[in-house]
C-alpha cells in the first residue's frame, strides 16, 4: 500500500512538470507579444523595452520558465496585466465561489444518479429502466449553457422564483446564496448524474449477478435487504471514487455556465483573462485548475484502495 | 463467469459463422432502434449542411429592421432574431459550422493521436513514457479550459476553434491508441509477423491498427458529439465562427440578451445541438455494443 502511493506520487512529478511546460509554453507557441498588449494604445518602444525587461521577456525561454517555476514554488503567480492584482488574491476570491457550486452540483449528480442507477438495474427491462437511460442519454446530451439559458426562461422570466444571475456569497445570506446558485448547480450536477447513473446501473447489475447476492437471496434474506446491504455496498464503492474524478469535469462545465449565470467564479475568470490575453491570470488558472484535477486523481486512487480490501494487501 | 451464465450464453449460430466481423457488427448496429435513429437525424442534418442552400426558405445573413422578433409564423417558422434573420434558415446553415467542426476536429485528434499512439504502446521503454507524461499533462488540464486556452490564443475563427478542439481531443485518442496496441501486440498473430520479418511500422500499420479500429471508432463517434459541444461552447462565447456566419452556438450567445421578448430566438439552435449531438451518442453506444465481441 504504502510502496503503491510512494510510486503514485512520485509518477506525479513529470506529469506536473510537463503541466507546467505545457502552460508556459501556450504563451510562447502562439502568436501574441505580450509586451504589445501591456504597452497599450501608444506602443511607445521605450516603455515596451522597459516592459521586456521588467518581465524578463527579452531573456531566453528556459529562463524566463525558470523564474517563472520559482515564482510560483513561493506562490507568486505573477500580477494580472489588465487590473494589476496579484493572480494568487484573484485565485483566492473566485475558487471558493466554483468550489461552491461544484460541490452543490456534485450532491445533486449523487441524489438523483445514483438512485436512479440503481432503480433501473434492479427493474431492468422495465419502463422504469427505459426512462432512467432516457434520462441518462438527455443528460449527457444536453449542452450544459442551453440547459442553462432554458432554466432562466422557465425559473426567472415566466416563473420568477429565482434570480437570473449574479451571485450572493454563503457567509451573507445562505437563503439567498442557495437561490443564487442552485440552477447553475443543477446544470453542471445534470451531466454529471447521467455518467454517475450509467456507472451505478452497469455495477449493480454485474453485482446482482454474483454468487454472493445469490446466497443472500437463498438464504431467504428480504430482497430490500439482499439490494440495499449486500448489493448496494459492493457496488456503490467505484462509483464515490469516479464522484471525486467528475469534479474534475465540472471545473471545465463551470466556464460556460457561470458565464450564463454571471456567477463570479474560476470558469468567469478564465474567459475575461483569455479576452483580455492577461496572460498570467489564464497561466495560473489552468496551473491551478490542473493540479486540483491531479490531485483529486491521486485522491481517487487511494480512496479505491481503502474501500476495496482485495486490492490493499 | 458463473457455470449458470455458461450454460445461458447462446450457442453460436450459423449466421455468426458465415458473416464476417464488419457485416455482423453492421446487421448488429442496424437491430438497435436507438442507433438507427440517429443515424437517420444525422444523415438528415448532413443533407440538410449540404444543401442548405436549396432548403433554407431565406438568405441566412439578410437582415431585415421590419423583421426583427418576430414571434415563429408561417412566414417564418422557428421566428426572426433580432437582427431580422430567419431563424430557420440560421438553423439549416449553422449545421454546416457544427457538422464540419465535429469531423475536422476528431479528424485532428486521430491523424496525430493515432500515430503517437501506435508508436508509444509498440515501442515503449522511454519514448513510451515521455508520450504517456505528454498526454497526463494534457488530460490534467480540464478540455473546454484547454480548447478556450489555445483557441483564445490562436485568434477567434471557426477554423482556429476546430484546432483548438483537435488538439484538446488528441489526448484521449493517444491514450486509447496506446493502450488497445499493449493489449494487441502481445497477440500470436503479431508475434507471427514479427516472426516473418515484417518492420516495426509495418507490422504496427497492417497487424496492429486494423484490429484496434473498432475501439478507436466507437471513440471517435462519442468525440464528434463532445467536439460538437464544445464548437458551441467556443461559438458561444465569440471564439469560434464569427458573425454574420450563422452557427449555433453563436445564436444562442445573442439569444441569451433577448430572453424576455423573444425566447424562440433561444430554444431552435439549443434544439439543433442537442439533436445531434443525441445522434452521435446514441450511434457511439450502439457501436459499443455492436463492435463487442463478448455480446453475441
Amino acid at each position: 500500500m504504502l510502496n503503491f502511493l510512494g510510486k503514485r506520487i512520485l509518477q506525479l512529478i513529470p506529469t506536473l512538470f510537463f503541466v507546467s511546460v505545457l502552460i508556459f509554453l501556450l504563451q510562447h507557441l502562439l502568436p501574441g507579444d505580450p509586451a504589445l498588449v501591456m504597452a497599450g494604445e501608444e506602443r511607445d518602444p521605450a516603455v515596451i523595452a522597459q516592459i521586456r525587461q521588467q518581465y524578463r521577456l527579452d531573456q531566453p525561454i528556459p529562463v524566463q520558465y525558470f523564474y517563472w517555476v520559482k515564482g510560483i514554488a513561493s506562490g507568486d503567480f505573477g500580477e494580472s496585466l489588465r487590473i494589476k492584482v496579484p493572480v494568487r488574491e484573484l485565485i483566492a476570491q473566485k475558487l471558493p465561489v466554483t468550489m461552491q457550486l461544484a460541490s452543490m452540483a456534485i450532491v445533486i449528480a449523487f441524489l438523483i444518479g445514483i438512485p436512479a442507477g440503481i432503480v433501473s438495474a434492479v427493474k431492468k427491462g422495465t419502463m422504469w429502466d427505459y426512462g432512467a437511460n432516457l434520462f441518462a442519454l438527455w443528460g449527457i446530451s444536453t449542452p450544459n449553457f442551453w440547459l442553462g439559458i432554458m432554466l432562466i426562461f422557465l425559473f426567472s422570466i415566466e416563473l420568477g422564483w429565482l434570480p437570473a444571475s449574479g451571485y450572493v456569497p454563503l457567509s451573507e445570506n445562505w437563503r439567498a446564496s442557495l437561490a443564487s446558485t442552485i440552477m447553475p448547480a443543477f446544470v453542471l450536477g445534470n451531466a454529471i448524474a447521467a455518467i454517475l447513473m450509467r456507472h451505478t446501473r452497469s455495477a449493480m447489475l454485474q453485482v446482482l449477478e454474483s454468487d454472493y447476492v445469490r446466497t443472500a437471496r437463498a438464504k431467504g434474506l428480504s430482497e430490500r435487504t439482499v439490494i440495499l446491504k449486500h448489493a448496494m455496498r459492493n457496488a456503490l464503492t467505484p462509483i464515490i471514487t469516479l464522484g471525486a474524478l467528475e469534479l474534475g469535469t465540472l471545473l471545465s462545465g463551470a466556464v460556460l455556465t457561470e458565464q450564463i449565470f454571471s456567477v463570479p467564479g474560476f470558469g468567469k475568470l478564465i474567459v475575461d483573462a483569455v479576452f483580455n490575453r492577461d496572460y498570467a491570470v489564464v497561466q495560473g488558472v489552468v496551473l491551478v485548475t490542473a493540479t486540483i484535477y491531479i490531485t483529486l486523481n491521486l485522491i481517487a486512487d487511494i480512496a479505491y484502495i481503502l474501500v476495496n480490501p482485495r486490492l490493499r494487501g | 463467469m458463473t457455470d449458470a451464465a455458461l450454460a445461458a450464453a447462446p450457442a453460436v449460430s450459423a449466421r455468426d459463422e458465415l458473416e464476417t466481423p464488419t457485416q455482423r457488427a453492421v446487421r448488429r448496429l442496424f437491430a438497435r432502434k436507438g442507433a438507427v435513429a440517429g443515424l437517420f437525424v444525422i444523415v438528415a442534418f448532413i443533407a440538410l449542411a449540404v444543401f442548405a442552400p436549396l432548403i433554407g426558405p431565406y438568405d441566412p445573413v439578410a437582415t431585415s429592421w421590419a423583421l426583427v422578433r418576430k414571434p415563429p409564423s408561417t412566414l417564418h417558422w422557428f421566428g426572426t432574431d433580432d437582427l431580422g434573420r430567419d431563424i430557420l434558415s440560421r438553423v439549416i446553415f449553422g449545421a454546416r459550422a457544427s457538422m464540419v467542426a465535429g469531423a475536422i476536429s476528431v479528424g485532428i485528434a486521430l491523424s496525430i493521436g493515432v500515430p503517437f499512439g501506435l508508436l508509444a504502446g509498440y515501442r515503449g521503454g522511454f519514448v513510451d513514457a515521455l508520450i504517456s507524461r505528454i498526454t497526463d499533462a494534457m488530460l490534467a488540464c480540464p478540455f473546454l479550459i484547454l480548447a478556450i486556452a489555445l483557441a483564445a490564443f490562436l485568434g477567434p475563427s471557426l477554423s482556429n476553434a476546430m484546432i483548438a478542439i483537435g488538439i484538446s481531443t488528441t489526448p484521449i485518442f493517444i491514450r486509447l491508441t496506446r493502450g488497445q496496441t499493449i493489449s494487441v501486440k502481445v497477440e500470436d498473430y503479431v508475434e507471427a509477423a514479427r516472426a516473418i520479418g515484417n518492420p516495426p511500422w509495418r507490422i504496427a500499420l497492417f497487424h496492429i491498427l486494423p484490429n484496434i479500429l473498432p475501439a478507436l471508432l466507437v471513440q471517435a463517434t462519442l468525440s464528434i458529439a463532445a467536439a460538437i459541444i464544445a464548437e458551441a461552447a467556443l461559438s458561444f462565447l465569440g471564439l469560434g465562427q464569427q458573425p454574420p456566419a450563422p452557427s449555433w452556438g453563436s445564436m444562442l450567445n445573442s439569444a441569451q440578451r433577448f430572453l424576455t421578448n423573444a425566447p424562440w430566438m433561444a430554444l431552435w439552435p439549443g434544439f439543433a445541438i442537442f439533436l445531434v449531438v443525441l445522434s452521435f451518442n446514441l450511434i457511439g453506444d450502439g457501436l459499443r455494443d455492436a463492435l463487442d465481441p463478448r455480446q453475441r
